[in-house]
Order: C-alpha cells, then sequence, then structure tokens
C-alpha cells in the first residue's frame, strides 16, 4: 500500500462517510428505515406480510420477499427516467437476496413481504445504504429475523483498499482505476450475502476486502440497533 | 428445469463425494466448441457450444451519439434475449431477470476488461460507433453466462468495421478494419454454482436447477496478473469467507486452463 495515497476527503483506508440512521419515518408503513451514507441518502418502507396477489403466485412453504429499489428522477445529474432499468431490477433482485437469508420467510406462508427501497440523494453506495435501511425497517415491521444484515461497498483507488467509495472515488483513473465491490453480511456471522462488483481487483486480494468490510459492517450494525432502540423507546 | 427433491438430495450426496451424473469432477467443464460467422448480415458473429448449451452471439454497429458523460467514447448495448425455442423454461413477453442479467453480466466482463478501447471508436465530434452486441441462447442447458461471454469476446473478434461514407452513411456491404480490441486481454467468464456445501463449475440445466446460489466473475489478464473485473451474488444462500478463499484459489488456475484451451479459437 503506497503510504502518500490520500483519499480525496481526507478520511482514513477504512473509515466510512458520516452514518446517519432512523427508524420509523413513513407511518403507513408496516417498518421504515432511513440510511445515509455522507451525501447518499436511501430509505426503505416494508410492507407485509400480507396476502401474495395474484393467488397463483403465492408459495404455501413460505412468504415471498418481494424487493423493489429504484432512484428517485432528481436524485442523480442527470435526470433518471422515473420506472424501473435494467439497472434497478438486477439490484432490486441481488438486494432482495441479500435480506432473505436472515428473514424467517417459512413462518408466513402464502404471502409476500414487500421491501421499498428508493434513493433520494445519490454519491455512490446507493444499493448498500438501500440494504441497510431495509434491514432497519424489515426489523421495525416486526418480521421475525436471525439478525441484521448490514452493507458496505469497499473499492479500490490503484492499489489502495478503501471504504465506502464517494462518487468522486468511483471515477479514479489513475494507476489500476477504480474498483467497487459491494458486500453484504449477516451482521453477527460470517455469511456474505450481497457480493457484486465491478473494476479490477486481485483474486489473492479479495481477503483483504471481506476483512473490511467486516470491520466496517460492525460500525455499521451499531448505528442500525442504535436507531432501532430509539424507535422503540420513543413508542 | 423443476428438479425433485428426491434428485436435490441424491446431487448434493454425489457432490459432497467429488462426483456427479455425467461423470465429471467438480470442477470441470464439458466441451467446448466455438465457430465464426453465423449471420453474414451481422458485422461478426459466433457461436459458442459447451456440452448441449448452445448459444449465438451477433455483432451490429451503427453510428450514434455519444453519452454526455462520455463525449469522447463509442458504446457498447449487451443485450440477452431468452429465446422460447431455447428451453421449455422460456416464455415470450418482456425481458425477465435472468435474461436482463445476462446481458448486464456479459456486458460488465467485456467493460471492465479494458478489452474495447472505447476512445477509439469516437467517429468526430457528436459521432461514435455504438456496438450492438446480442445474445441468443438457441438451446440452453446450463451456464449460460460463461457461454455468452465467451461467445460475445468471440463475436468481437469477429466484427468488421463497415464502410462509413463522407455523408455519413453506412455501407454494410464494404467491411473494413476491426474493432479496437486489446491484443493482451479478454475476460473470461467462471460461475460457482453452490449446492449445500459443494461447490461446481459449468453446471447442466438439472445441476442448476438444484444449485441454491451462485457467484459468478469476469477476469482477465491485467499486467500478467489476473484482475477480477466483476462479480456478481445471486440466491438465498450466503457465502462464507472461506467459500470465497477457496474459489479465489480456484480461479487463476482455472482461467489458465480454460484460457489453454480457448487459444485455437481466439
Amino acid at each position: 500500500m503506497s503510504k502518500e495515497f490520500k483519499r480525496v476527503d481526507g478520511r482514513k483506508h477504512n473509515e466510512v462517510r458520516e452514518i446517519t440512521a432512523k427508524v420509523g419515518i413513513i407511518p403507513n408503513a408496516d417498518g421504515s428505515a432511513l440510511f445515509a451514507f455522507g451525501k447518499t441518502v436511501a430509505i426503505a418502507a416494508v410492507y407485509g406480510p400480507r396476502k401474495l396477489h395474484p393467488q397463483h403466485m403465492q408459495d404455501p412453504s413460505t412468504s415471498v420477499l418481494r424487493c423493489n429499489y429504484d432512484l428517485l428522477s432528481f436524485s442523480v445529474d442527470d435526470r433518471k427516467k422515473p420506472g424501473p432499468s435494467r439497472r434497478s431490477q438486477e439490484i432490486s433482485k441481488v438486494a432482495g437476496q441479500a435480506l432473505e437469508p436472515v428473514v424467517d420467510l417459512g413462518a408466513f406462508p402464502n404471502t409476500v413481504i414487500d421491501v421499498q427501497i428508493y434513493i433520494l440523494q445519490a454519491d455512490a453506495g446507493t444499493r448498500t445504504a438501500g440494504i441497510n435501511a431495509a434491514s432497519m425497517a424489515l426489523a421495525h415491521a416486526g418480521i421475525p429475523m436471525r439478525d441484521l444484515v448490514c452493507s458496505v461497498a469497499i473499492g479500490k483507488n490503484d492499489k489502495n483498499i478503501i471504504a465506502d467509495l464517494t462518487k468522486e472515488e468511483e471515477d479514479y483513473k489513475e494507476g489500476e482505476g477504480a474498483s467497487d465491490f459491494a458486500i453484504a453480511k449477516v451482521a453477527k456471522s460470517d455469511e456474505f450475502s450481497l457480493l457484486q462488483m465491478d473494476g479490477k481487483i486481485r483474486p489473492e486480494e479479495v481477503k483483504e476486502v471481506l476483512k473490511m468490510a467486516t470491520e466496517v459492517c460492525e460500525q455499521i450494525y451499531e448505528v442500525q440497533k442504535k436507531a432501532l432502540k430509539e424507535a422503540v423507546s420513543q413508542q | 428445469m423443476e428438479i425433485s427433491n428426491v434428485t436435490k438430495e441424491y446431487m448434493a450426496k454425489l457432490f459432497s463425494q467429488g462426483m456427479r451424473f455425467d461423470g465429471r469432477k467438480l470442477l470441470e467443464f464439458r466441451d467446448i466448441d466455438l465457430s465464426y460467422d453465423v449471420s453474414n448480415k451481422s458485422e461478426g458473429s459466433a457461436r459458442v457450444k459447451i456440452g448441449k448449451t448452445d448459444i449465438i452471439v451477433g455483432v451490429k454497429l451503427y453510428v450514434g451519439e455519444p453519452y454526455p458523460d462520455s463525449p469522447e467514447d463509442g458504446n457498447l448495448i449487451c443485450t440477452a434475449e431468452l429465446l422460447p425455442m431455447a428451453s421449455s423454461k422460456f416464455e415470450s413477453g418482456p425481458p425477465a431477470f435472468q435474461a436482463i442479467e445476462l446481458g448486464r453480466l456479459v456486458d460488465r466482463a467485456i467493460r471492465e476488461s479494458g478489452m474495447i478501447d472505447f476512445s477509439k471508436l469516437s467517429i468526430s465530434k457528436d459521432k461514435v460507433w455504438n456496438i450492438y452486441l446480442d445474445i441468443y441462447p438457441i438451446n440452453a442447458d446450463g451456464n449460460l453466462i460463461d457461454a455468452a461471454t465467451l461467445a460475445a469476446v468471440a463475436a468481437l473478434k469477429n466484427a468488421k468495421l463497415p464502410k462509413l461514407d463522407e455523408d455519413g452513411k453506412i455501407d454494410y456491404s464494404v467491411r473494413k478494419g476491426s474493432l479496437p480490441l486489446s491484443k493482451e486481454t479478454f475476460p473470461i467468464s467462471l460461475s460457482f454454482f453452490k449446492l449445500e456445501d459443494s461447490i461446481i463449475l459449468d453446471p447442466n440445466a438439472e445441476e442448476e436447477g438444484a444449485c441454491e446460489s451462485r457467484i459468478n466473475f469476469g477476469i482477465s489478464k491485467w499486467n500478467k496478473h489476473y484482475m477480477i473485473n466483476s462479480c456478481q451474488k445471486v440466491g438465498d444462500l450466503t457465502f462464507s469467507s472461506e467459500e470465497l478463499a477457496k474459489i479465489m484459489d480456484i480461479i487463476p488456475d482455472k482461467v489458465e486452463e480454460l484460457s489453454e484451451k480457448l487459444k485455437k479459437f481466439l
């Protein structure tokens, strides 16, 4: 690791941006939360478990976790055309599967749990912020979960492994350029439920990436727990 | 493919002993075959067979405007269509997640490998070449991503630029130079599938239907080092750091082995 390398905003390699977490922001929803990494702001709402329609989609052995992720049209520089894009459909699917491993879906046959994630303001790391918000929203909805899911992007600028990249860091061009590895893990166990990357990472570097993700997720977990406790104590 | 529980259980048992129904080892690929010039109307095309999986990829080139965030660069537009002819599991209609994902994963593997020099696709101010790369499985028997990535790489290498008149019209009957592609690198896709605690490569449709999770990597050689350029996990199961470490150990050897096998085609 080169000693001269300084991150654009002066953060330490493993330092995340300022985290904001708030639970219970959408009264209509069964559970809801906001999660922000610096200027990236995500909100999530959970509805359900409720009856899944159409009926033929129902599964008598389990509930279905249906996740929808999207950007609000004005959350990015070039207005995003409203409605699902190929990108948002892909992220919806993998984000749902990042959350699923902790949710006791078997407890609610024939139902659907709808998880809605929207990005208010995008400065990289939107899917990870969204997953953190959704994980809190699921807990807030009182859905049985064996753990929380925590998520962060670990990336690289040239050869330097860094946590929670900003858009500016994602656009880094020198040396090996920028890499971005979005990771989610089950908070208290060594299980990775989201692994999605682009860029340039050597196979032997992946171990260090996972280690940094684990450390950062521990911090995120504490913030999520604190926000959930605050919401409960206010009720 | 719908797999019965009894098949799945037996398959998991076999996998745990390092065996498969068709006699392959867990990380062993089926036979790979690659041919070119599937359609002479395309600017480039290739057909890849891995076992019974059969995929055609074609390239069409158009002149278009660059995107505002990359005014000097051409573009790659990668789409996959899962034709109902290729499997009883595919239905016509708007693209399902599997089709969207296939296009996007091939796109990412190629784009991030640096195989295409997008800056050399610029024609003039406000004019660039757009590469439309379309993926059509015609017989889907598992491992579509690895097969499609290989077919895409071959189709790009096979593609020739059509002639561009001075008034900007494309003459598709005259084809000259190749696309601006790197001579050193191209991506290889490896999709690892997990059933209980076993990890396999190149599943057929039956094995793929039984597996619970998949993690795909786009890998290329960069400055003599293998680099992972893209990664995506799909499925209900998680991966532990130990499993990922094991996969990282497999990647360089497997990519080396496949590159060697593909030399006669590419």
